[in-house]
């Protein structure tokens, strides 16, 4: 274990919640982040190998899948992976290890941050913040949108629980943004 | 006289009265008046002043085409002018303002320009204002612009907030009049999603100004009933005070919903008002008509305005202008504002220009009549009607009601650029060509104007539009109505008419639109211009059929002949503060701020904008007071012993792939292939055209595994163009890129204790000597008991130095523990100040040297484009004029003064030339206080600088009184031979 205090995006030693109406936002720093791409001449056979490593189906295009490590989809034959960071921080690593010579592998842990939005007329507020249609949405989808001229991801686990993750190093920024619809609205 | 005006029922709640002030004047109006409503109740007709000849002027309509009764409203900061009166909904506490007079309103010192209108028609300021061309913008101007009717700003931000959003659904209306109700209800019970957007505080549009029946109930109160069952469906949204502003392409529509402008007080968080962008797949277009005008002398009077509109106040506001009206008419709609009108208890009396034109009721009709002129300082109290027979009558009215029909409001139509087309059967024209994708228009906004047809209509469309989704949509009954038809014979000015008004807001008379053909101004688009009219804030909705009209009489021509202007969006004013929404201020864009910015800020930083994002620029000690102090420290004590700056800005980019080799082969100019793991390189990326594009490094942390470096500034663009050359010109190499900027904290480390300093965090299984890691190596290494990092043994200072990365969650503490660490050196941190010195002391190129006009020769780096392979931009940078022996050429400079400056931006002439732009010999492009050499130097481009090191050149910048002379010398000030680097 490194000697080293980390601190969170929004430069804090712990993770804010907010509450505003019925929704809570909090501050997301427990998840390990990895990109994987298959390269050029990747088979099924190793997407396969992937999949049975992570515990679940490589997830088709705006896509959501797993639980302990989840993937979504962030491009063709490309993917997020998370997992929680205390088990999971070498996570790049592992995957590299694994997926030798099939998938470029990139961590990613420490490049976004990540803001949790859970309660109700989640949809509300997010029609103030970027043109994904929420309400259509099903559950297990993530979205790459824009949120106030920030390149976003948009996690819809359900229309009671969503993800918002942008750059890292704009996390105030976004926050503002995440906060000022949120007092739009309620 | 509070009230003097009001009439019995109306959609106005009694029980809750409200108190206004209109030019400091105190009133009470009711919940659910607006302002114009309020104040012709109080008996207040006069509204404003007109734009040119400063005529008195009051409410010409009830609604947003409104051209007259203009006012500020609100004070303070929060003072918005060029507001109309007559969709200001009403609150308590309003303060309003009339403008564009002085000193008062009743009294207006530049009504003097009405008495010399005969020298202000059109195309006056053209030809007058001609001499001298050097008052055309410090005189003419500003007394011009000061003369004209337009609002005052407070001079104060905003200090609203506005919102921005986005709203999908299958089916847009635009209006809630008979037809968008009817075509929302269909639409929603046929399952779609659907929206509903009207402008008006109360949906039902007309319906809310009639008094007919529709089914059993009386037209308001069948609007409320429609309005009722659509709240109650969850696939409905209802938008009221919401103006759909423009259609765009793809089915989008621009909205404009007001939130707080009709509330007292509004809560500071919520914003004033949104901008939404309406994704739709389908839009029904139910904008209803305008009426228009009658032109005639002296038709701007206060109390003269549209039929339609004087029943509106009377039926949805219980308001009559006066007790004693006229309706000035050429169909049977005139009549019903008389029959209203009369049934409320006002008197009123018809002129009919159709000769067979009989009372539909219990009022007198002067039959094939014409109002040929008006009277009334500030008010009308008086009309003068030509008879049918040529005899004059007059009549003492305080308000007149003027009917010449109905336009269909087909502005949206248009945004795309479709024309609209002339309807003979209704006398207007009417939307046709190639509409909006997916828009139908229904109702009166689709020419077709009696109630029951425009039900028909609304539904018809949804029926349509749903089916074409895949819905199943049902029939539903179309109640029946009690409205008559229009019955018009067209009839647009009375003979003879000079003093005429045809656009009441630009204040364009008949007689302009006649002087503009004579002048030959006689295109359409041209007569626009030239008399403006139609340019005004209300894009001409009362004024441009009746110009069309006296052109086409003029030139001998039929009105859709003369043709029409485009309408573009918006489709009413809207607040500048809604377009910017959020993006304001500090929230203009994003900030993005280092791993290393708490600490920075700690240290009381003095930060500097570099892109997004806020880098710290130097950081002041007690006792320095002034810049220099703080950024000569800097570079003396790194230089001397160590220094650390945040390097975290600089573009990272994984490269991975069997071809990333091969593909950075491609996009740098120099050669990548051969380089050996655990090395770093520096490369040089040309543009296609031969250009240099950015400059960086390039470290293999494997064969398949690279990490490039941009410069921070263009990180963006480096990418963009790398991922354009991986999909679209090499998509058969298998390599991957993906941003890792942000994940990385990237420090730093340069000066003769660099080493000494990393040794003391890198965990000591790893050997950072100069021989086990030295100079351009590269690895991943640990630090600080097992925290995984990467190093790179680079140098932008020229410095023994290293670039160490660790995750960024650990970026703050690094910093911190390298101060800890590095106090036995007194190691200092440095800003972007202290940076920028020490690359040009070392000669370093940057963006000012890539600059998007240099080349690799220019650099002085001709000799990297490799000729041994292909790369972008290396045949082209071949090119005669790129090669060009006496071409520019990257040197120092140092004043042979040593006391004076070298500013960038000064240019460089040889010794006794003159000083112009054909002897011009080059530029200084970046230059500082070099604190080791105490002096000032300078990197600068000069034509074949590369031979005339040792030369004394002139330095000049006649904008800066810069003029003395330089020395050209080695670009590299600080260790040319790069002994430090490699130490």
């Amino acid at each position: 274990m490194p000697d080293l205090a980390p601190i969170t995006p929004l430069g804090n030693a712990h993770p804010i919640t907010e509450t505003y109406g019925p929704v809570t936002l909090s501050e997301v720093v427990d998840r390990a982040l990895a990109s994987v791409a298959a390269r050029l001449d990747t088979g099924p056979d190793a997407m396969d190998n992937l999949a049975k490593y992570l515990g679940t189906p490589l997830p088709d295009v705006e896509q959501i899948s797993g639980t302990t490590q989840q993937a979504f989809w962030i491009g063709p034959d490309q993917w997020m992976i998370t997992a929680d960071f205390a088990t999971h921080e070498t996570l790049a690593t592992d995957l590299a290890q694994r997926t030798q010579g099939h998938f470029n592998v990139t961590e990613q842990t420490d490049a976004w941050c990540r803001f949790d939005l859970t309660g109700g007329q989640l949809a509300d507020v997010f029609e103030r913040l970027c043109p994904v249609n929420i309400r259509a949405k099903s559950n297990g989808t993530a979205v790459r949108t824009t949120i106030d001229h920030l390149g976003c991801s948009v996690l819809i686990f359900d229309q009671r629980h969503i993800a918002v993750m942008g750059p890292r190093s704009a996390a105030a920024s976004l926050h503002h943004t995440l906060v000022t619809a949120l007092r739009s609205v309620f | 006289m509070t009230n003097s005006n009001r009439l019995s029922g109306g959609q106005i709640d009694r029980t809750k009265p409200l108190n206004f002030q209109f030019d400091g004047k105190s009133f009470q109006g009711y919940q659910g008046d607006t302002l114009a409503s309020a104040l012709l109740a109080n008996g207040v007709r006069l509204m404003g002043r007109s734009f040119k000849y400063h005529r008195p002027r009051g409410p010409m309509t009830a609604g947003s085409e409104e051209p007259n009764a203009i006012v500020e409203l609100r004070t303070g900061a929060a003072q918005e002018p060029n507001t109309r009166a007559t969709t200001a909904e009403l609150f308590d506490g309003l303060v309003a303002k009339s403008q564009n007079r002085w000193p008062s309103l009743a009294f207006d010192a530049m009504a003097i320009n009405d008495r010399l209108s005969n020298f202000l028609t059109a195309g006056f300021y053209y030809k007058t204002f001609m001499w001298p061309a050097a008052f055309w913008e410090k005189v003419y101007e500003p007394i011009i612009r000061k003369a004209a009717g337009l609002g005052t700003l407070s001079h104060d931000p905003d200090p609203d907030c506005y919102d921005k959003g986005f709203l999908h659904c299958d089916i847009l209306v635009i209006g809630a009049g008979p037809a968008g109700l009817i075509a929302a209800r269909t639409a929603a019970r046929a399952g779609a999603q659907v929206i509903l957007a009207d402008e008006d505080f109360r949906m039902g549009g007309r319906l809310n100004a009639e008094t007919f029946g529709i089914g059993d109930l009386g037209a308001p109160d069948w609007a409320a009933q429609q309005v009722a069952e659509l709240a109650s469906l969850p696939n409905v949204r209802l938008m009221t005070r919401t103006t759909v502003m423009g259609a765009y392409d793809h089915g989008i529509y621009g909205l404009v919903e007001r939130i707080t402008d009709h509330l007292p007080q509004s809560p500071a968080v919520k914003p004033r008002q949104i901008l939404w962008r309406v994704y739709s797949k389908r839009a029904i277009l139910a904008a209803g008509a305008t009426e228009r005008p009658i032109v005639f002398e002296n038709n701007d009077r206060p109390g003269i305005m549209l039929a339609g509109s004087l029943r509106t106040y009377a039926n949805r506001w219980a308001v009559t202008p006066a007790h004693q009206v006229a309706v000035f008419t050429n169909n049977d709609d005139g009549h019903r504002t008389a029959i209203d009108l009369i049934t409320r208890g006002v008197t009123a009396t018809v002129i009919d220009t159709r000769m067979d034109a009989k009372s539909l009721g219990d009022y007198e009709t002067l039959a094939g009549g014409v109002v040929s002129d008006t009277a009334g300082r500030l008010g009308l109290t008086s009309v003068q009607v030509t008879l049918a027979n040529g005899a004059q009558r007059s009549l003492s009215v305080g308000a007149l009601g003027v009917s010449g029909g109905w336009n269909p409001n087909v502005h949206l139509t248009c945004h795309q650029r479709g024309r609209p087309a002339w309807d003979d059967r209704i006398h207007a024209f009417a939307p046709a060509g190639t509409l909006p994708a997916g828009m139908s228009v229904a109702g009166a906004a689709n020419g077709v104007f009696g109630t029951h047809d425009a039900l028909q209509s609304g539904h018809a469309a949804a029926i349509e539009a749903a089916a074409s989704l895949g819905f199943a949509p049902q029939s539903i009954d179309i109640p029946d109505t009690r409205d008559a038809p229009v019955n018009l014979t067209p009839f647009w000015h009375v003979a003879g008419a000079k003093r005429a008004w045809v656009d009441q807001q630009n204040d364009v008379t008949a007689k302009d639109i006649k002087l503009a053909h004579q002048e030959n101004f006689a295109s359409v688009e041209h007569l626009k211009r030239y008399t403006t009219l139609g340019m005004a804030t209300d894009q001409g909705k009362t004024s441009n059929i009746a110009g069309l009209a006296i052109m086409a009489e003029v030139a001998g021509k039929s009105i859709p002949e003369v043709g029409t202007t485009m309408f573009r969006p918006p489709y009413t004013p809207v607040a500048l503060g809604a377009l910017a929404g959020r993006s304001r201020d500090q929230d203009f864009r994003p900030t993005r701020k280092t791993p290393s910015h708490r600490w920075a800020s700690e240290q009381g930083a003095v930060f500097v904008e570099v892109g997004l994002w806020l880098r710290a620029q130097y950081f002041p000690k007690p006792g320095e007071t002034h810049w220099r102090q703080s950024v000569d420290r800097e570079v003396l004590q790194t230089r001397k012993s160590v220094g650390i700056c945040d390097v975290t800005t600089l573009g990272k980019i994984d490269v991975q792939g069997r071809d990333a080799a091969e593909f950075l082969n491609k996009i740098y100019a120099n050669g990548f292939a051969k380089l050996p793991v655990g090395k770093t390189r520096y490369g040089l990326m040309l543009r296609e055209d031969g250009i240099a594009m950015d400059d960086g490094t390039a470290a293999r942390f494997a064969d398949d595994h690279f990490v490039v470096t941009t410069t921070t500034a263009n990180a963006v663009s480096v990418y963009r163009h790398m991922e354009f050359v991986r999909q679209c010109l090499c998509p058969d190499m298998d390599v991957h890129l993906i941003s890792t900027t942000e994940a990385w904290a990237q420090y730093s480390v340069a000066g003769p204790n660099a080493r000494k300093l990393l040794q003391k965090i890198v965990d000591p299984e790893f050997d950072i000597s100069n021989d086990a890691f030295p100079y351009m190596a590269c690895g991943d290494i640990t630090v600080c008991g097992g925290l995984r990092a990467r190093l790179f043994r680079i140098s932008f200072s020229g410095e023994l130095a290293y670039e160490i990365a660790v995750p960024t969650r650990y970026g703050d503490a690094l910093i911190r523990r390298l101060l800890d660490a590095g106090q036995e050196f007194d190691a200092v941190v440095y800003g972007t100040e202290a940076l920028g010195v020490m690359r040009i002391e070392k000669g370093h190129a940057a963006g000012n040297e890539l600059n998007g006009t240099t080349t690799a020769l220019n650099l002085g780096m001709g000799r990297m484009v490799s000729t041994k392979k292909d790369s972008i931009g290396a045949t082209l940078s071949t090119r005669d004029g790129l090669n060009d022996p006496n071409a520019l050429k990257l040197v120092g400079l140092r004043p042979v003064d040593r006391t004076k400056p070298v500013p960038a931006g000064s240019h460089i002439m040889t010794k006794g030339d003159p000083v112009d732009a054909a002897h011009d010999q080059g530029y200084v492009t970046s230059a500082c206080y070099s604190p080791n050499l105490g002096h000032h130097i300078a990197l600068a481009f000069v034509k074949s600088g590369d031979t005339r090191l040792g030369e004394v050149v002139r330095l000049v910048s006649p904008l800066t009184g810069v003029d003395h002379d330089v020395e050209i010398v080695s670009a590299h000030f600080i260790d040319p031979e790069g002994d430090r680097l490699r130490a």
